[in-house]
């Protein structure tokens, strides 16, 4: 079996499960995971749309 | 320099190894088992699924799997032993894959290319919950 993703799929595999093992594992309580996770699910998404437009508009 | 001395800090004990042994050494081998041995069984599913879906998904776009071997140059080498340690913290993950015969060349291509790093970047979680289950297993953290 193989799958080809997009770079838009695998980055956001990439984003949601990075995000959700640092959520669970820094913080101390329920809430704070959960606002951490979704902090740092942001973060990468906002990361990946800034990239790639910085990308895309560099290159003209 | 006596009162340097009594300004500094009392060191911490270091905590006996039976107490986080056990524990760490279960969730290397299987993401989340140890903490789900420390009864945190709902972290523990998270865990083992992000761990677990993410090496799958790197396995099934075909990432490379490190191997500990010089490289022409340190910076080579450095990276294929690194990135070989990273491997091998997906425990069990990596072992059945290496067991089965999985082994894919590098090959260019970007999915390639995100497949590797999704293997290295299961193991690297993987420390990230090992670290968190020895926090537990001393009482530094709940």
């Amino acid at each position: 079996m193989r799958i080809n993703l997009s770079h838009f799929e695998a980055a956001f595999l990439f984003a949601l499960f990075a995000s959700v093992v640092l959520g669970v594992t820094t913080k101390k309580t329920t809430r704070e995971r959960l606002n951490y996770g979704a902090y740092c699910f942001g973060c990468f998404m906002l990361a990946l749309f800034a990239i790639g437009w910085a990308m895309k508009l560099g290159h003209g | 320099m006596a009162q340097t001395d009594a300004a500094a800090p009392p060191k911490e004990a270091v905590p006996p190894i039976n107490t986080w042994i056990l524990p760490v050494a279960a969730a290397w081998f299987i993401p989340g088992l140890g903490h789900f041995l420390l009864g945190k069984r709902g972290r523990a599913a998270l865990i083992f699924a992000s761990v677990a879906l993410m090496f799958l998904f790197g396995l099934f776009m075909r990432g490379m799997m490190f191997t500990p071997e010089r490289g022409q140059d340190y910076l080579t080498t450095l990276i294929n032993y690194g990135g070989f340690l990273c491997d091998l913290a997906s425990g069990a993950l990596y072992i059945c894959a290496s067991v089965f015969g999985y082994s894919q060349p590098d090959l260019p291509g970007d999915v390639h290319d995100y497949g590797a790093k999704f293997l290295v970047t299961a193991g690297l979680l993987n420390i990230l919950a090992m670290v968190d289950v020895y926090d537990i297993a001393i009482k530094k953290k709940d």
